[in-house]
């Protein structure tokens, strides 16, 4: 059977350390746009801790949320795109075809969670970041939209070993860089097609909510919250 | 009804006033001209360096940034696809309807189409970020193998654009083929040969004219569904996609509506333009003024209602993100646009038009440029704060032009006016031989024409007061 890559993100477990961010930029090639192209909100983080505050002062929570491309089964990114860049691949991800992409932006007009990011220049690294680029992963030109691919080339990589030695992909083991770098293991990746995987028996629990998920995008990530409905059903 | 000597007579007289006067315009060119065309054309060239400079640098040197992926550039899109509804709707509209007071008005309106598409079909590829693909858009067989996503609302932009392009260049030639017969006739030097090409071999025999006529009506009822499928297929460019306030029914109409109201008002700008640097006073009457202020009238309340009904249905559903972006625009930041743009569109042009002494030629010029700007600034209100507030609070933004974006805008301003000028320099911008078909009709059917045209200066007495400026016109073949 297919696979259906999915994550679950438990929010009780995240602390906010931002590992996952600080993997994900090693691992994919993310260029550092510099401080004055950051300041114009162009930086690029294909995963973002998002802090929300609740409570009035003094009496305040901050809550984090890990935000990274949804993967959406039903993505809103896909059928704008004029050239098929952005388009669904058989294993249930929102593939991104770099050398496709025109640079219409449309798609991150069109995405709710504006997980998408644009080169607006050709890509820099600050010395000496440039000696640490990984082979696996191409450099994006300026005039392309990137996203969070859920490492897919570790997925790729972890299939053809299975592949080779003639065996069945293990549950957890394609781990995307976030996943394999969270201290306090609140992501989790696998299988949602293998009932029995981690994050399947994850996205049915019933703390598991979808980000925006009214707005019918059908998200591959769960989100896993204590709430008031299932206080005592954790 | 039998044609008279006297009326044959007569006819002659006003087409040789009518030649004169429509064809002194393109038979010289004055300092002035040259002094006009050299100012046009350094903003635009500003306008070329600055998008060089904007593909050699990144698409970076915009203002656009994250969320707020589009800007100054779409705006001009939507905007200028907009204005181009002037003409093609108008004249095919009113040309089916046989209004009399269009004969003058048509040709002017059809060029507005033809160069407000050139101009705003070029914007989708100012923005990308790779124009040098943009080629990719085209369905072609290709080393990669795909053709284009067909579901993608720029796909039929593409194709929508390219037919409205095509189908308005026809309907701007087909009515011009006689006059460049007849510049060919009245002209000598390359001016004969250049128009001896374009009146593609233009005898004036009854099959020709037979055929015309035909061409003309055909293209005059398919454009119509043409051109409001454009302005339908940009605003779904929005409306397709869940942004919110994007993701509206409403849309279409509305934009549709826009169009129009945008489109005659910069129609009427090019007229009380072209009446006063050519002096064609007794060729575009106030009648074209009223009536077509008259129409710009109907178009600012249907935009009003249009807004009102729009609005009013996001406040009142209430949904947190629509919400959002309603108040951004009536209450944040973008307030002070919003109700410049009402006054533009609404508040300025409504007392204007709508009592009759203040509807004169001043009066509806005045009002078409306040609709030209609060038309533009409507599509930047409905692009930019949606982009910026969309789900997620954490992710919102702003956006800021830069020098580029504002340079590139001046240009295509610059660059409508300057092709307009060349325009009317090489072909007469009045349809002479309509003009003349229109004054026979009348004459035929109300004798009394031939009376109160005894009130305007004879021919005698206009060539004299005009020999001034006739003296240059040497190549003028005289009357």
């Amino acid at each position: 059977m297919a696979h259906r890559w999915g994550m679950a993100v438990d929010l009780d477990r995240c602390t906010g350390c931002e590992a996952c961010v600080v993997a994900c930029r090693a691992e994919n090639n993310i260029p550092s746009v510099g401080e004055d192209q950051a300041q114009k909100g162009r930086a690029i983080h294909w995963i973002r801790v998002e802090r929300n505050y609740e409570g009035e002062f003094p009496d305040v929570r901050v809550k984090f949320q890990p935000v990274l491309c949804q993967q959406c089964n039903n993505a809103p990114c896909e059928p704008v795109c004029p050239t098929y860049a952005s388009y669904h691949t058989d294993e249930g991800l929102n593939g991104q075809v770099y050398n496709r992409c025109i640079g219409t932006r449309y798609c991150a007009n069109a995405c709710s969670y504006t997980v998408r990011f644009f080169n607006f220049f050709n890509p820099a690294w600050d010395k000496p970041l440039h000696l640490q680029l990984n082979p696996d992963v191409s450099l994006r030109q300026v005039g392309i939209m990137e996203k969070c691919t859920f490492c897919v080339q570790r997925i790729k990589s972890a299939e053809i070993r299975a592949k080779e030695e003639k065996r069945e992909l293990r549950d957890g083991e394609p781990a995307p860089a976030c996943v394999q770098s969270c201290p306090p293991r609140a992501l989790v990746f696998g299988d949602l097609n293998d009932p029995e995987s981690e994050v399947s028996r994850l996205a049915r629990s019933r703390r598991g909510v979808k980000l925006l998920g009214e707005l019918g995008t059908q998200p591959n990530v769960t989100y896993l919250q204590r709430n008031e409905w299932n206080d005592n059903n954790t | 009804m039998t044609t008279t000597p006297d009326q044959i007579k007569h006819d002659l007289i006003n087409h040789d006033v009518i030649n004169h006067d429509l064809l002194r315009p393109v038979g010289q060119a004055s300092a002035r001209f040259f002094l006009v065309v050299a100012m046009l054309g350094l903003v635009v060239l500003a306008g070329f360096s600055a998008w060089g400079y904007q593909l050699y640098s990144g698409i970076g040197v915009a203002g656009i940034r994250r969320p707020v992926f589009w800007g100054f550039y779409i705006t001009n899109f939507v905007f200028w696809i907009g204005i181009s509804h002037a003409g093609t709707l108008i004249s095919a509209i009113l040309r089916l309807a046989n209004a009399g007071w269009r004969r003058p008005v048509t040709r002017c309106a059809e060029v507005i189409t033809v160069f407000a598409l050139c101009i705003g079909a070029m914007f989708p590829v100012i923005h990308l970020g790779r124009p040098w693909v943009a080629f990719w858009l085209v369905p072609y067989p290709n080393e990669r193998g795909l053709w284009p996503n067909y579901r993608s609302p720029l796909v039929w932009d593409f194709f929508a654009i390219d037919t409205y392009l095509i189908g308005s260049i026809t309907f701007l030639i087909l009515p011009i083929i006689p006059d460049f017969a007849l510049c060919r006739d009245k002209f000598s030097g390359w001016r004969k040969t250049f128009y001896g090409l374009l009146a593609l071999g233009w005898r004036g025999t009854q099959r020709q004219w037979h055929r015309l006529e035909t061409a003309m009506h055909i293209m005059a009822i398919v454009i119509i569904p043409v051109a409001v499928s454009v302005h339908t297929i940009v605003s779904w460019d929005f409306a397709m996609t869940p942004v919110p306030m994007w993701h509206s029914t409403i849309f279409a109409p509305y934009f549709v509506a826009g169009a129009i109201f945008s489109g005659i008002a910069a129609l009427i700008v090019a007229m009380v333009f072209l009446r006063r640097f050519l002096h064609l006073e007794e060729y575009l009457p106030s009648v074209c003024f009223e009536n077509l202020g008259k129409l710009l009238l109907l178009m600012s309340l249907l935009w009003v209602y249009f807004v009102f009904a729009e609005r009013l249905t996001i406040w009142y559903g209430n949904q947190p993100a629509e919400v959002a972006v309603l108040w951004l625009t009536q209450k944040g930041p973008y307030r002070y646009l919003f109700w410049i743009m009402v006054a533009c569109n609404f508040g300025i042009p409504f007392p204007l038009l709508a009592i009759k002494k203040l509807r004169t030629i001043t009066g509806t010029c005045i009002a078409s440029i306040t609709v030209v700007v609060g038309m533009w600034l409507e599509r930047y209100l409905i692009i930019v704060p949606s982009l910026s507030r969309k789900f997620l609070p954490y992710a919102w933004g702003t956006y800021r032009p830069t020098w580029v974006e504002i340079t590139i805008t001046a240009a295509t301003f610059a660059g409508m006016a300057l092709l307009y000028v060349m325009f009317a320099k090489l072909v007469p911008i009045i349809s002479i031989w309509e003009l003349k078909v229109g004054m026979r009709e009348a004459s035929e059917s109300m004798p009394s024409v031939v009376a109160v045209s005894k009130a305007r200066p004879t021919v005698s007495e206009r060539s004299e007061h005009e020999t001034v400026g006739f003296k240059n016109s040497h190549r003028v073949g005289k009357p």
